[in-house]
């Protein structure tokens, strides 16, 4: 499961849209690239999906359902939701704790001790391919971990609270070419269990990675479609000026 | 294999349509304990001011005999504090032009020139002395500079000279570590810029850093002047307090402050005369007048918010 | 030439400055060293046969005092300070909340003295006790356990709260786990800076204790012996000579500084390391 379908989606902040009456409909176990200029709305449109939005006081419109539930709903638990819907962000940010603490995270605020809490560490370290290079040392603190040890490290804690949609907002633009190079290789492996959302600014990476691509020009999605459609023959103008490099 | 996944494909899938969730309750409570301890303060202020205005009304009733009045003399139901609030102001200010004037030419040399190790070593001796128990500084001047008055200048040595000294050493740690980071704050683009346009450190700091820090400067001369004037034990035991408050026409004589007369007097007050409520009104003068100048500090800050703030977080 | 002069001087200045405090510590410290010894800190006074007497009551005392005050300052002063910094509103009540918080802050020692006396010495009827005086105190300190609590808290990057709150923690897990865990050393550095005034402080105590016991307290009830009272009621209120009563007072100032100096280092290695931590070093 992890079906997303939005209808008429639109967020505002203050009277200003950042992204506007956007309608698409993303398949499960996909990968579904988001691209477009910067300040188009791609992470906005990402955020809308976990409803992050809220805490930077944006007000939305519109539907977001998932596997058929709006997730807008006034009776929707929000941290219910957002345990189902995972995130990674654009700066690594794992908490100033141990290896192991960030991974168990998730797992302790719902409740999850004992053994039981340490086979859930070794499986997330393990699917985000990080398992080898810090199970020696789990009790070492998070911050002494490269950057893209790091990003694999917040990626780990995501995949802990066992979700079903995970959302990557850039997560490789703070990252080495080989960092990022193992993240994209692991977002093909994750995208078996998970249904993937990826907001990259790097037409490259949408065009290695992803099964879909939308593209987003302020504030509204001008072209869904599959990747390698988009990429090889875009039906609108504005998506081929910018995949061609014509502006951005 | 197969089916396991299976298992976890389907242990998965969860609702979060739960209006209740589980420790939703528990947020809101935590959240409104919260909100009380926060407007705790408020309520201690409003019951501080309330029973101090309550206590102290039939004096403040008196008006202009009480605040102008001239003469305090519990004995003869006299309660002017007019002397006394001269006085107060006069010790405060003049601690404070001391405090000032070998503080701030510290903090510029601290900020500007001292090498790195000696800020290193002087700062952080600065920072420990701000909050010295003032019952020691007022130790020490009843011990050494009153004695030196007395010997030097003649008089009793219990004056306002004693009170200015000890009162500008109680201020000066404040008074060079708020300036030292006022002046640090100034961006280092601006003094670069500067320097790259031919002007000497000299320039550069009176025309350029002194007016970017000088929010920062006055603030803590303000809060100076406000921890001088609500000060009590460091004065008290230097100042001499006479029996009758006068208006001091020379630096060598004994006054007697608000704090001062509070102190001395409470013990035998009677609960419920003339004399509780003037000790209380002057508990409500001085309340007024550190708040004024508190107040007169935030102004100055919030004017220039950017660089004290980053100073005072930094610090 | 003129810059070498001007630095010159304004070299002499900070060094004049700085050998002037430090001096007032090292001449407490010489001269206290002369009288404290375990007699001294370890007996009770004798206000009869004043060469008999020491201070243990006061240094207990002291300390009694500023457990009572923290116990009272801290818990209402971090509450307030994580309401502010992550739950505050920015409307009319909160505005009023930092502006009532700074308002306390100013208020001189001597006044809120004064409102021990009446409310809780008279009104509530503690009478001159551990109770009044350390409640007393509480409020004098309980704005810098606000402040440190609110500017530690704020200080904690957003992208942590971020990361709890995508992973499905709830506002309140996400304070308690996360926020206050990153924020703790700068709080404690606030409020051991606080627990520096309040054990220095004379005029509160003063007003809200009797000061002159010579006994250990039994309840918060109980009457309580301070060092700073102590030291300002041997200089004028105890019958003895004044030459005795100036060498005790040494001797009290010594132990007041050494606690004063000892909680403060301690505040600012902390302070220090948690600097160097926030900046990634």
């Amino acid at each position: 499961m992890g079906l997303i379908e939005t209808e008429d989606l639109s967020v505002l902040y203050g009277d200003v849209p950042a992204i506007k009456r956007v309608n698409i409909e993303i398949e499960a176990n996909k990968i579904t690239a988001v691209i477009g200029p910067s300040g188009c709305g791609k992470t906005t449109f990402l955020r809308a999906l976990n409803r992050m939005n809220e805490l930077n006081g944006a007000r939305t419109d519109g539907k977001v359902l998932i596997d058929g539930e709006n997730i807008y709903n006034g009776n929707t638990d929000v941290n219910m939701l957002r345990r189902r819907v995972g995130m990674v962000f654009q700066q690594p940010n794992p908490f100033p704790m141990s290896i192991f603490d960030n991974v168990a995270y998730g797992p302790r605020i719902h409740g999850i001790r004992n053994n039981k809490l340490k086979r859930i560490v070794e499986e997330s370290l393990r699917k985000a391919a990080l398992w080898e290079e810090v199970h020696d040392r789990l009790d070492s603190s998070a911050l002494m971990l490269s950057g893209g040890q790091q990003q694999r490290l917040c990626i780990a804690r995501a995949l802990a609270v066992n979700p079903e949609i995970i959302l990557f907002d850039e997560p490789c633009s703070a990252l080495d070419p080989i960092s990022t190079a193992r993240i994209e290789a692991l977002l093909r492996e994750l995208k078996k269990d998970y249904t993937i959302v990826i907001v990259t600014h790097n037409m490259q990476q949408a065009a290695r990675v992803s099964d879909y691509t939308a593209f987003f020009l302020m504030g509204e999605l001008i072209e869904f479609d599959e990747t390698t459609r988009i990429f090889e023959r875009p039906k609108d103008k504005r998506t081929e000026d910018y995949i061609t490099g014509r502006f951005g | 294999m197969k089916k396991q996944q299976q298992q976890s494909a389907t242990t998965r899938f969860r609702s979060f349509k739960t209006r209740i969730a589980r420790g939703s309750t528990k947020e809101l409570l935590i959240e409104k304990a919260l909100f009380v301890s926060g407007i705790s303060s408020i309520l201690i202020v409003f019951f501080i001011v309330a029973f101090l205005v309550k206590e102290s009304l039939p004096a403040l009733a008196l008006g202009r005999v009480f605040l102008l009045g001239m003469r305090w003399s519990p004995g003869h139901n006299q309660f002017g504090i007019l002397p006394t609030i001269i006085s107060t102001f006069v010790v405060g200010l003049g601690a404070l032009a001391i405090a000032a004037a070998v503080g701030i030419p510290t903090a510029v040399y601290l900020a500007e020139f001292a090498p790195p190790w000696l800020r290193n070593v002087i700062k952080p001796c600065v920072d420990l002395l701000v909050g010295i128990p003032s019952v020691i500084l007022g130790f020490f001047g009843l011990m050494v500079f009153v004695p030196f008055i007395r010997d030097h200048f003649g008089g009793c040595g219990e004056s306002i000279l004693a009170g200015w000294l000890i009162l500008s050493i109680m201020t000066l740690p404040h008074v060079i570590s708020i300036s030292e980071d006022a002046i640090r704050g100034v961006p280092t683009a601006y003094r670069e810029a500067s320097l790259a346009l031919g002007a000497t450190d000299l320039v550069t700091i009176r025309l350029l850093i002194l007016p970017n820090a000088r929010s920062g400067i006055l603030a803590s001369l303000i809060l100076g002047m406000g921890n001088a004037i609500g000060e009590t034990m460091a004065v008290l035991m230097v100042i001499g307090n006479p029996h009758i408050p006068w208006i001091p026409h020379s630096v060598l004589e004994p006054v007697r402050v608000l704090t001062s007369t509070i102190v001395l007097e409470y013990s035998y007050m009677v609960w419920g005369s003339m004399h509780q409520h003037a000790l209380f009104a002057i508990g409500v003068v001085l309340f007024v007048i550190v708040a004024v100048l508190n107040i007169a500090t935030t102004a100055v800050l919030r004017e220039r918010t950017t660089t004290v703030i980053k100073g005072a977080v930094r610090g | 030439m003129k810059t070498g002069v001007i630095k010159a001087i304004l070299c002499a200045i900070s060094l004049i400055s700085v050998v002037v405090l430090l001096g007032v510590v090292f001449y407490i410290l010489m001269a206290g060293a002369r009288v404290v010894s375990p007699g001294f800190l370890f007996r009770s006074p004798d206000y009869i046969n004043f060469e008999e007497g020491g201070i243990f009551p006061q240094i207990v005392g002291s300390l009694y005092l500023l457990a009572v005050s923290l116990l009272f300052a801290v818990p209402l002063g971090v509450a307030s300070g994580i309401y502010l910094a992550e739950y505050a509103p920015r409307n009319i009540v909160t505005m009023c909340t930092r502006l009532f918080v700074e308002c306390l802050a100013g208020i001189p020692s001597v006044v809120i003295g004064l409102f021990g006396l009446t409310f809780f010495v008279y009104y509530l009827g503690f009478g001159p006790s551990v109770l009044s005086g350390g409640l007393s105190l509480g409020i004098m300190i309980l704005p810098w356990t606000v402040r440190a609590s609110e500017e530690a808290i704020k200080s904690v990057p957003s992208t942590y709260r971020a990361a709890s709150l995508a992973l499905g923690a709830s506002k309140w897990q996400t304070i308690r786990l996360v926020v206050l865990k990153s924020a703790y050393p700068g709080m404690i550095t606030g409020i051991l800076l606080g627990a520096g005034k309040a054990i220095g402080e004379a005029a509160i105590v003063l007003l809200t204790t009797g000061g002159l016991a010579t006994f250990l307290p039994h309840s918060l009830f109980d009457d309580v012996g301070s060092l700073p009272v102590y030291i300002y009621l041997v200089l004028t209120v105890i019958p003895a000579s004044r030459e005795i009563g100036e060498a005790y007072a040494f001797g009290a100032s010594l132990v007041l500084i050494g606690i004063f100096l000892c909680i403060s280092i301690f505040a600012l290695l902390l302070r220090n390391r948690y600097i160097k931590r926030l900046r990634g070093e």
